[in-house]
């Protein structure tokens, strides 16, 4: 289950927050079963309990049960005001800038993966760094999709010609499974990608390698990409000065299908 | 210009085993009913007593047995779904494709939403305002009969899309740009739009019948804080039908413009923005929820106190519960994305906003729990599905609130968890708390109770069914399962055949309340009730004077019939047939006050 036993900060957050508003939920529940149960079985007709046909008006007790759950109700809207602003998936993990930016682009029924700092890109999976704040920057060229990574942290919608920013982080080294999260289409079940967690001397390795290798992201490849259908997975040595930004941007100006 | 618009002999090919199955279904079972008809004679008797009728028991009855018949169909859309994902772990992709798939849980949503728990709704508040504010019929009875005869031609029009084209594969609300003309160029969502564009005017028809109803007719003394709690509630619903369905109507019209007309209100390019779509259909979208669950909230406030011999507690109190809840149901529609990046005071907002809901409903439960208190609780069937409806309910709370707030709901948004949850509620309220209406009135009209035994099994059966269906999604979702998938990791795949179990445990139960029905017709002397078998203070089971009523007109049911093959002119851009439609009900719609003249 990896929302309730997640491996990174976000996603421990998130969890803590499941678990906590449950717990505080259940200070309400808990009695309501108690007394449908007690009172069903206390005032069943052929019991016992008194009965008081015309008993129908108590203002405090109807003060109690207004002001219970109203007191639930503040504690779990301070805790969902301090918390939705934590949690904010724009918000930057650390304070000084220092994040990896992973540009994120939602393909019909691919996802494609840009690595701005490194000049590389994959398909269909993705490499992080541990213990380093991840920004990933997601955009589509697709249908509305959603990006989410079960194990780090929650997901975000990736939309066409908007950047949505999901900062996430991993604590330990391992494969992570991610899905889109919104349905777009034939292909969504097969939308899905690996996210690999490595240390940082194993990412750098990684990187290295991916570019000794051959592939180029040119404006081409990137066509044939946007055909409706489904990949492998593939690294790219190179990529395109400013494709991002001109997948981006495409939907700003005239509405013509990308010009390369 | 084509004659046929965009239709021709291919639009009648179906590509799938199943989908030609279902097709050779519906064509065999209309051809067969419409024969039937004609040669057992019952057309005539049909004709005269239902189909024309303008009293609002039978359009009441009308309504729920539409309800039926979708139901039907939708439980069978939920068969394929559940069999689907509980054979099709990866490698194997299961019996269905994948655009199939998506075809059979669009209609599922769409037909149980709209098709199902709406008439059902319709079909009692027909059935019970009248009687309940004691007035001899609706504000506007052919109006009535108009809304009725809407909602078929709707319900007619999604099942048309099996014989003729296919259905909208863009989920229950078509969010763009997947249900724009370049990802969905079939007339799959052109059904959809003009299904709902048609029973969704008909809702609105009915919640201005209802509205003028119950503020102008009820009965002489009954002030508002007079009326009993289905009154209340039926009002609140139908405040929310009045304010909400337009926002419908608009947000469908514009999607139709962008796929007919080369418009961009929603597409991603030339300025249209998807994210309006978004916003505009939840914000209709979710208070149609209250309006299908409050109805029903006021069910359990006839029900409680009939069966703990005991006034309601707290009548004041389930008053303002109902109208806050009311008036809440408008400021909540962000938290259905919040994972569409909005800023966090937004969505903190708005998912405060959400938990506010919970505590009139709260309130609500602890009402009916005192009114249990120090009564002589009689557990026949109603009070057994409040009991259901209670138990499952506050599971549905309670991860409803959890999805209210915004930093859990990235972690649950979309996944099979939402979909327990909005399961958890639609079945757990709706669905048993109609079944604890139909069985408490059920005697008011058919002069005899239902079948206590066989209500009871089904209660047990579907209780457990649902526990058993929706109990394992929510595990699933916190494994990380997404929904409207058509092949699932083999690791899910235990779990989802726990879930089809629990549906094959609900199809059971509906088998039983089949033969409950039939059962209860074949004992309906030994059944027999008197004016009030419960016995009930509520002013529904006083004795009415006989309605001496001999008005009837098919006008409704013509306006209807008209009304779909406009909506199928719309679909395959027969725009002469629609035009033409239209023009027709015009002259149907006012015509008849000139009679008289």
């Amino acid at each position: 289950m990896p929302v309730l036993f997640p491996h990174g900060v976000v996603a421990s957050q998130e969890s803590a927050l499941i678990v906590q508003a449950t717990l505080l939920m259940l200070i309400v529940a808990l009695p309501v079963f108690f007394l449908l149960f007690y009172f069903a079985w206390r005032y069943r007709a052929s019991g016992r309990g008194r009965h008081m046909p015309n008993w129908s008006h108590s203002r405090f007790d109807e003060l109690i049960w207004w002001a219970v759950p109203i007191e639930i109700i503040l504690v779990l809207g301070a805790l969902t005001w301090t918390s939705t602003h934590m949690l904010d998936p724009h918000k930057p993990l650390s304070p000084a800038g220092d994040a990896m930016v992973v540009q994120v682009v939602a393909l019909p029924w691919k996802w494609l993966f840009l690595y701005p700092q490194y000049g590389i890109a994959t398909l269909n999976f993705v490499e992080i760094p541990t213990q380093t704040p991840v920004e990933f920057q997601i955009t589509a060229d697709a249908p509305m999709n959603s990006f989410w990574v079960p194990a780090l942290g929650g997901q975000i919608y990736a939309m066409p010609g908007m950047i949505n920013p999901l900062r996430l982080s991993a604590d330990s080294p391992g494969d992570y499974h991610g899905v889109s999260a919104n349905y777009s289409g034939a292909g969504f079940a097969d939308m899905h990608f690996n996210l690999r967690a490595a240390s940082r001397d194993d990412f750098d390795t990684w990187v290295a390698s991916v570019r000794k290798g051959k592939g180029v992201l040119s404006a081409p490849v990137y066509s044939a990409l946007r055909v409706p259908g489904v990949a492998a997975t593939v690294a790219y040595a190179r990529v395109q000065r400013g494709l991002f930004d001109r997948i981006v941007g495409q939907f700003l100006d005239a509405g013509s299908p990308m010009r390369h | 210009m084509n004659f046929f618009g965009t239709l021709s002999i291919d639009s009648f090919v179906q590509t799938s085993a199943v989908a030609m199955g279902a097709q050779v279904f519906v064509i065999v079972a209309a051809t067969g009913g419409v024969l039937w008809l004609i040669f057992s004679g019952t057309l005539d008797w049909l004709w005269r007593e239902w189909l024309t009728s303008l009293d609002h028991k039978r359009i009441g009855v009308m309504y729920l047995i539409l309800a039926g018949i979708m139901g039907v169909r939708g439980l069978a859309d939920a068969t394929l779904l559940r069999t689907q994902q509980a054979t099709a772990a990866l490698p194997s992709s299961g019996y269905l494709s994948a655009e199939h798939f998506a075809e059979i849980f669009s209609a599922h949503g769409v037909i149980m939403i709209f098709f199902v728990a709406m008439p059902l709704i319709f079909g009692l508040i027909n059935l019970v305002i009248p009687l309940q504010i004691r007035s001899r019929d609706v504000a506007f009875p052919f109006l009535n009969s108009l809304s009725l005869w809407l909602t078929v031609a709707g319900a007619l029009l999604v099942n048309a899309s099996l014989v003729v084209g296919q259905f909208s594969a863009a989920g229950w609300l078509p969010y763009p740009p997947l249900s724009e003309l370049a990802f969905s160029p079939g007339v799959g969502v052109d059904y959809y739009i003009w299904a709902l564009q048609i029973a969704g005017v008909a809702s609105l028809i009915s919640a201005i019948n209802f509205l003028t109803t119950i503020i102008t007719m009820r009965t002489h003394g009954m002030r508002l804080m007079h009326m009993p709690m289905f009154t209340w509630t039926t009002l609140g619903s139908m405040l929310l039908v009045l304010f909400a369905f337009p926002l419908l109507t608009v947000v469908l019209a514009l999607l139709f413009f962008d796929r007919a007309l080369g418009m961009h209100f929603f597409t991603s390019t030339l300025g249209g923005n998807p994210m309006m779509f978004v916003n505009l259909i939840w914000a209709w979208g979710h208070p149609e929820v209250y309006i299908l669950v409050l109805p029903l909230f006021g069910v359990f406030s006839e029900v409680v106190p009939t069966f703990s011999h005991k006034k309601l507690f707290g009548y004041t109190s389930m008053v303002v519960a109902t109208m806050a809840i009311t008036a809440l149901s408008f400021l909540v529609w962000v938290h259905h994305f919040f994972t569409m990046g909005a800023g966090a005071n937004v969505n903190a907002v708005f998912g405060i906003a959400t938990m506010a809901i919970a505590i009139p409903t709260g309130v609500k439960i602890f009402n009916w729990l005192f009114t249990m208190f120090r009564g002589r609780i009689v557990f026949k069937t109603p009070m057994l599905w409040f009991m259901g409806f209670v138990s499952t309910f506050v599971i549905g709370g309670m991860t409803g609130v959890l999805l209210s707030i915004p930093g859990a709901d990235y972690q649950l948004h979309n996944s099979v968890f939402l979909v327990a949850h909005f399961h958890n509620m639609i079945i757990g309220g709706v669905v048993f708390g109609f079944f604890a209406g139909f069985t408490y009135w059920f005697p008011k009209f058919a002069g005899f109770t239902l079948d206590e035994r066989l209500g009871k099994w089904a209660f047990w059966l579907w209780v457990t069914g649902f526990l058993v269906a929706f109990m394992p999604l929510y595990a699933l979702g916190l494994m990380g399962m997404t929904r409207r998938l058509y092949v699932v990791d083999p690791s899910w795949q235990p779990l989802l055949i726990v879930a089809a179990v629990g549906l094959a445990i609900i199809l059971a139960a509906v088998a039983v309340q089949i033969a409950q029905l039939v059962v209860s017709v074949r004992n309906r002397e030994r059944l027999h009730a008197g004016h009030n078998p419960w016995g009930s203070h509520a002013p529904e089971w006083a004795p009415l004077p006989p309605v001496d009523r001999t008005h009837n007109t098919g006008v409704a049911m013509c306006i209807g019939a008209l009304a779909f093959l406009g909506g199928f002119g719309m679909v395959w851009h027969m725009w002469w047939l629609a035009i033409l439609a239209l023009a027709v009900s015009a002259v149907l719609f006012i015509l008849p006050p000139f009679k008289h003249v």
